[in-house]
């Protein structure tokens, strides 16, 4: 499993998902650490349609783990462009790479506006050190 | 507030290794070590050892022992001789399950092992009923249990045994020895599909066991309980609270084998005579879904869109890579073959009805040259 980390070049939402601006109004969204050390083990990756439209703090998606469900919370509201299918396939990369091969969906944005609101690394560890 | 979790002999091991302990049957159990996909896999290739003590031992004793054993457990109890044991389950009049369970003859006694969240109700229901002369009494709490298992379990025992007789042992025999220098009663028992024993041993003898095992030269994987339930679904054996109740009865849950239905007067006979002869409407069903997803237990089957019963026990299958599970649903539908369709939280999931055990292991060991 990773070692706990927060990168500076990603937004967080206080529902431990990260943003990753890749310009041109898309993002990479994914979870945090903290999350999938919470949820332990991910066996089970049920992922958003392609096409599908995602709303802000609204659930896009499931991660199961050997023992718990966690609805997955987009960060920003957008449409889906992409699924990970390696997580799909795989979904131990979450545990193991969350910032990197982990990430869930790829999405056209409808407000860069709504990921420049998040909390930014230090702010996002802060609010950890505060739950 | 909620009663303090017991504890194993083991329960301080399990914490320092670095295992997510958590409630079960009221103990503080390891649910894993490292992963659940690497701890089943240790067992399915190699060795696991799995702390068990919270399982119940209740001992029978007296001369009237061996009939009242007969008359309230289901299985033919003739066919257990010293040194024997036997799957079979203890039931209330109406035929519902109070517990299944393994008995054990001993010289001098029988021995049961129980389920940890039956203790009590077993021990109960065998002690209010026990003629004069029978002795039912409670060991649970003086007895640790080690279940090893795995291809592999000879070479991770054989350093640590006094004498090569447990290596003898045949499936379902049970004898003494001593491992680690412990005095241990050893049965060629298990919950897992694989070969290995289940050893029996003093509470306070336990640790010394369990680090005699690890120490040695071919150490098993420490397995937790969420693989222990992984094992267990893929070879299709029930598990009582989840699978098994005293709403449902053995021919419900697929049981009748371990029930002697020909000759046995039983409490709960009459009643499983008839269900056998006439079926029942439900019946417990092994499942795998066909595409990806999870089944977990409360999911409600459907079959053509209608209700056709509910998930029992869910999981992901880390050998077969696919969802499976056991429900009850209704008879016709619970025969292998049967397209269903499980809702997984408003999803539906195509699934198959399928045939015991879903993943081809046997834990009747080959490896002594024998058949």
């Amino acid at each position: 499993m990773a070692d706990e980390t927060y990168p500076d070049d990603l937004r967080y939402h206080s529902e431990h998902d990260w943003v990753r601006s890749l310009g041109g109004g898309e993002a990479l969204f994914g979870i945090t650490w903290y999350a999938q050390d919470a949820l332990g083990e991910i066996v089970y990756y049920e992922p958003p349609a392609v096409g599908a439209s995602l709303t802000k703090d609204a659930s896009y998606g499931e991660l199961e783990s050997v023992k718990a469900v966690s609805d997955v919370i987009a960060p920003a509201g957008g449409e889906v462009l992409e699924v990970n299918a390696r997580v799909s396939d795989t979904p131990e990369l979450v545990n193991e790479d969350p910032y990197g091969d982990g990430w869930l969906v790829r999405v056209r944005l409808s407000d860069p506006g709504e990921v420049d609101a998040l909390m930014d690394a230090d702010a996002y560890r802060s609010y950890l050190a505060g739950l | 507030m909620p009663a303090a979790l017991l504890r194993t002999p083991l329960s301080d091991r399990h914490v320092a290794a670095g295992a997510k302990v958590g409630p079960f049957a009221g103990w503080e159990m390891p649910l894993y070590y490292s992963t659940v996909r690497e701890e089943h896999r240790a067992v399915r290739e190699g060795a696991g050892v799995f702390d068990v003590s919270h399982m119940g031992q209740i001992e029978v004793t007296g001369p009237g022992a061996r009939a009242y054993l007969q008359s309230a457990l289901t299985n033919d109890l003739a066919k257990v001789g010293p040194g024997q044991g036997q799957y079979t389950l203890l039931l209330q009049e109406d035929g519902g399950i109070i517990d299944d369970l393994i008995v054990y003859g001993l010289v001098d006694r029988f021995l049961l092992v129980v389920n940890a969240s039956n203790v009590a109700a077993c021990h109960d229901w065998l002690a209010e009923r026990a003629p004069s002369g029978v002795e039912v009494d409670d060991r649970s709490l003086e007895v640790g249990m080690l279940a090893l298992q795995g291809p592999a379990w000879r070479e991770a025992l054989e350093p640590h045994t006094a004498s090569p007789a447990p290596f003898a042992l045949d499936y379902f025999e049970i004898g003494e020895d001593a491992v680690a220098g412990v005095p241990c009663l050893l049965a060629r028992t298990g919950y897992t599909g694989e070969p290995g024993v289940e050893m029996l041993v003093p509470w306070e003898g336990t640790p010394r066991v369990w680090d005699a095992l690890m120490a040695g030269p071919h150490p098993p994987a420490p397995v937790g309980l969420a693989a222990r339930d992984t094992l267990r679904l893929e070879m299709g054996y029930p598990l009582y609270g989840q699978d098994l109740s005293r709403e449902r009865t053995p021919i419900e849950a697929g049981l009748g084998w371990a029930c002697d239905l020909a000759g046995g007067g039983f409490t709960g006979a009459e009643v499983l005579r008839r269900q056998a002869e006439a079926g029942t409407a439900e019946r417990l069903a092994i499942f795998r879904l066909t595409e990806p997803g999870i089944p977990r237990a409360g999911n409600e089957v459907l079959v053509e869109g209608r209700d056709a019963g509910r998930v029992t026990s869910g999981s992901l299958s880390p050998t077969l890579g696919v969802g499976i599970g056991m429900a009850y649903v209704d008879a016709e539908t619970a025969r292998p073959g049967h397209e269903i369709a499980i809702d997984v939280r408003g999803r539906l999931k195509a699934a198959r009805t399928e045939r015991r055990p879903l993943v081809p292991r046997s834990p009747k060991d080959d490896s002594k040259g024998g058949s």
